[in-house]
């Protein structure tokens, strides 16, 4: 790929999304850090049992990467919805259908189906039903104006009563009538050379699910067609509309795609992390994958980092109880964190408006620099990054002094 | 003489610009002065500050002599300054009176009587005509107009400032409103007349003080200096206002609309009974005061709103239900009225944005999968072809530019996408001299190749200077088609008032 930069002027370097989302990692953290001082414990031995509980062996590595399948997936459903200008809030509901297909056929297809096909089948059903609950949302937006938050709501309520009738109905567990009965190990993405290589962890097949998943969303986003039609009705459907992309028709593929995705990140927590669906449950994950979504900038990779992330604050908060750290610390933390990925203007601004006065300083200590060497006119723009850093060397002393040199003087005028 | 304000050595800077740069404006009682300069020069930053809606960094101003700190819109009131805006204030179901004494109410019962009165004898005195009982809804834009001067008279301002006046006004309202102006100034009022309108300045005032980029150029009497002079030192350079066109040679129809009825947002009609046709080879100008049904009508010609009936032909097919990708891939091009609501995507990068319409064909795409190496090679081409000026190149993101080159990048992507007709909606509004000078001859360039070019301006000028036919627009209807070369600005205007020219002859 060949790409000229036309005569970009020099200027002081911007914000990057991954700093400010590194920025309010950090902030997370030290509000962490703060609240744990609060109540009168150390924060370092907190955080310490919250990296302990994590990732001290490889059965809590396995968890940690378990438990960050469903965000991965919930994350990406999120993401992708919001890069094509869809706020998918439904993810619970399409988690929910995902998670009680995988679970109904789990239940009635005989064991004796060769395991690839019966894995294939579900992992393509449960996607199947998990964007015909997104396609719900898009459709009604589409073709009613029904704005996608109220609808995605609304159905995550009605999948949640469907799925309480259909435990009942279909695959209770007779002894305990709450729940499913559990699913045989063979028949969830449990695998037992991932189960004994992480000392019987919850990791399994749902984690390389997620991976190719952020793979596949990266490539329809950035190379496809596909993709360009979605961003540009999500960036701006008007300008869409007039050139010629069906806008309604985007708006439905991208809700199923988005719902496909909370309907693997179901398969994957009902059929691998757990084996069970308990009845007037709804899932925590579709809203912990609207602050996936957010602090990875919605990018599949910024995602996939970010899953994991939550993943780790969330498995380690068990370790901290027996600190007498309250658990709640580990959601705190988890709930600041977004606050400050909302409010990532302020960051931004925070991180611009430093780099503009280092930039400036630098300007100012090359200009004398360039001065003593009796070469004024030459324009900074102009000179090479080695020459600049040079000048900017020679010239740091120099504004040291002269800015000595004015406080003298204002001193003198007191 | 004496100064009735003074604004001395003004500056005032925004993060990345200086918008005002020591600028100095002198402005003597009972004259019309005039500001002069392009878009973002700076007029309208030096008189939001003279009207208490910015700050200046450094520089003094003084009302009648005296140093003053104008901080609010109310502070300037009460100094006697008052601003007709360019979008009017108004509330639109109350009456002229209860508009004007709105926020002057005085006390807990208010006598709209004696305030209609008092109305009455200011519109009188200054030749306003407005009668205070009706309701704004139903009178014209250019006595709704009116009724801003006479909130500002009621509030007894003697410094007014006229933000753009005419814009909206039709030709016949424009001499009716400079009128006005002379009268008020022979009253004694001071007057500040903002405006990138030569001819306005020419006709009503008597100084101009001319900025450019945030500096101030010259004071000049505008008796004594000509308009291409004024334009100049506007500009920076001699610009040319005729644009260079031989006869056209129109040949076989592109677009043909019979009959065409089209509802607005209001689900009334907003296009009635329409027919027009344009043939490859010329240029149409539609001629109307805005909001006559132009947006409708373009909207239903380039697909994004319905057609309650009638028919649109384009290259002999009817397109009346055809969707705007068919219409695009038939060869019709759009320059929209709102350029970054429709025409761009201004958080997408401009490589994106030259290929909205063409992402899904060879060599921008093969089998659903895109071809950045392609795209980018398009995007640097229009770039150099249409002298697209951005930060970084195809990579700037298109809200970054400025608002000539965001038209421009849109000009670039319509006409290099070779289309049989180009539909131009305000091509230039907003722009300064030197980038209307450039899409002006792109323009007629396209025509010359032989296409066809239907372009909908509310400026006369823009109209008269382009158009080999214009087609004038009254509340939704056709009044008529005139050749340009048998026609005047007065006639035309007329026309644009809804009157026909037999009726004319009538009376």
């Amino acid at each position: 790929m060949k790409s000229k930069l036309v005569n970009k002027p020099l200027e002081a370097r911007k914000a990057s999304p991954l700093l400010v989302s590194l920025s309010a990692v950090f902030l997370g953290i030290v509000a962490g850090a703060l609240l744990i001082a609060l109540i009168g414990k150390n924060p370092v031995t907190g955080f310490d049992r919250i990296i302990f509980g994590a990732l001290s062996n490889v059965r809590r590595v396995g968890n940690t990467l378990g438990m960050a399948t469903q965000l991965i997936l919930i994350g990406l459903s999120v993401a992708f919805a919001f890069k094509t200008g869809l706020f998918n809030i439904g993810a619970s509901g399409q988690m929910l259908m995902g998670g009680i297909t995988g679970s109904i056929l789990a239940y009635y297809i005989p064991l004796s189906m060769p395991r690839p096909l019966y894995l294939l089948i579900i992992i393509i059903a449960s996607a199947l039903v998990g964007a015909l609950w997104g396609f719900i949302s898009g459709f009604l937006k589409a073709k009613f104006n029904v704005h996608e938050v109220v609808s995605t709501i609304m159905l995550n309520w009605t999948a949640y009563w469907l799925v309480y009738d259909w435990i009942q109905r279909f695959i209770v567990d007779p002894t305990i009538v709450v729940k499913s009965k559990p699913i045989e190990t063979v028949h969830t993405l449990r695998a037992d050379w991932l189960t004994e290589l992480t000392g019987f962890s919850t990791l399994n097949y749902g984690f390389f699910i997620a991976i190719i998943a952020c793979v596949v969303i990266w490539f329809i986003l950035e190379k496809t067609t596909l993709g360009f039609r979605l961003k540009a009705v999500g960036s701006n459907r008007f300008c869409a509309e007039y050139a010629g992309i069906k806008v309604n028709r985007s708006i439905m593929i991208s809700m199923a795609v988005a719902g496909a995705l909370a309907g693997l990140a179901g398969l994957t927590y009902y059929c691998g992390y757990s084996n069970i669906m308990e009845m007037g449950k709804m899932p925590n994950e579709g809203f912990d994958g609207i602050a996936v979504a957010l602090l990875g900038n919605c990018s599949p990779v910024g995602v996939f980092f970010s899953a994991v992330f939550f993943g780790i604050l969330k498995m380690g908060r068990g370790s901290l109880a027996a600190t007498g750290i309250p658990t709640e610390i580990a959601d705190t933390i988890i709930a600041t964190i977004i606050y400050f990925t909302a409010t990532n203007v302020i960051l931004a601004n925070f991180w611009n408006g430093r780099f503009r006065k280092s930039f400036e300083k630098m300007e100012e200590a090359v200009g004398l620099a360039l001065k003593s060497q009796g070469r004024e006119s030459v324009n900074i723009s102009d000179l090479s990054k080695e020459e600049r850093k040079e000048l900017q060397k020679l010239g740091k002393p120099m504004l040291k002094e002269q800015k000595q040199k004015e406080k003298n003087i204002g001193k003198e005028a007191k | 003489m004496s100064h009735v304000i003074e604004m001395i050595g003004i500056r005032k800077e925004f993060p990345g610009i200086v918008a005002n740069d020591d600028i100095t404006l002198q402005v003597e009682e009972g004259e019309i002065h005039a500001i002069l300069g392009e878009n973002g020069a700076g007029k309208s930053t030096l008189m939001s500050i003279l009207f208490g809606l910015y700050r200046p960094d450094r520089g003094i101003i003084k009302v009648r002599g005296k140093e003053v700190h104008i901080t609010s819109p109310n502070d300037a009131f009460d100094l006697g300054i008052g601003m007709v805006h360019q979008h009017f204030q108004l509330v639109h179901n109350f009456t002229v009176a209860e508009n004007i004494i709105l926020g002057k109410e005085g006390g807990f019962v208010y006598d709209i009587k004696s305030a209609s009165k008092k109305i009455k004898e200011i519109s009188d005195r200054y030749g306003l005509s407005v009668d205070p009982e009706m309701v704004i809804e139903e009178i014209t834009v250019g006595m709704q107009q009116r009724v801003e001067i006479l909130k500002m008279l009621y509030r007894d301002a003697d410094i007014l400032i006229f933000d753009e006046p005419t814009a909206v006004l039709t030709p016949q309202e424009i001499d009716e409103l400079m009128q006005i102006m002379r009268n008020l100034a022979a009253e004694g009022k001071s007057i500040i007349l903002i405006t990138h309108k030569l001819d306005e300045i020419k006709a009503v005032a008597e100084r101009c003080t001319i900025i450019r980029r945030g500096k101030l150029i010259d004071v000049v009497d505008v008796k004594s200096t000509s308009a291409e002079d004024m334009a100049a030192l506007m500009v920076g350079r001699p610009v040319s206002f005729k644009v260079e066109k031989s006869e056209a040679m129109p040949k076989d129809v592109v677009l043909e609309i019979r009959n065409l009825n089209v509802m607005n947002n209001k689900k009334v009609l907003g296009v009635k009974d329409f027919s027009l046709s344009v043939r490859r080879g010329e240029i149409v100008g539609i001629a109307g005061v805005d909001g006559n049904g132009q947006s409708e009508l373009v909207e239903a010609i380039s697909g994004l709103r319905k057609v309650e009936s009638g028919n649109i032909i384009f290259n002999g097919k009817d397109i009346t239900n055809a969707s705007i990708l068919e219409r695009n891939e038939m060869g019709l091009g759009h320059i929209p009225e709102d350029r970054q609501k429709r025409g761009l995507i201004l958080s997408l990068p401009l490589s994106t944005n030259f290929v909205v319409k063409e992402f899904f064909k060879e060599p921008y795409s093969r089998h659903g999968i895109l071809n950045n190496e392609a795209i980018e090679e398009y995007g640097e081409k229009i770039i150099d072809k249409f002298d697209v000026r951005s930060g970084e190149g195809i990579h700037s993101y298109a809200g970054k530019l400025s608002g000539g080159n965001q038209q421009k990048a849109i000009i670039g992507r319509e006409i290099e996408a070779d289309p049989e007709l180009l539909i131009a909606v305000q091509p230039t509004r907003g722009l300064d001299v030197g980038a209307i000078e450039f899409i002006h001859k792109e323009l007629v360039k396209e025509r010359d190749n032989n296409k066809a070019v239907l372009l909908v301006s509310f400026e006369l000028d823009e109209i008269f200077n382009l158009s080999d036919r214009i087609a004038v627009m009254n509340a939704g209807r056709l009044i008529d088609i005139v050749y340009t070369k048998d026609t005047d600005e007065h006639a035309v205007g007329l026309m644009m008032a809804g009157i026909k020219k037999e009726e004319r002859s009538e009376e």
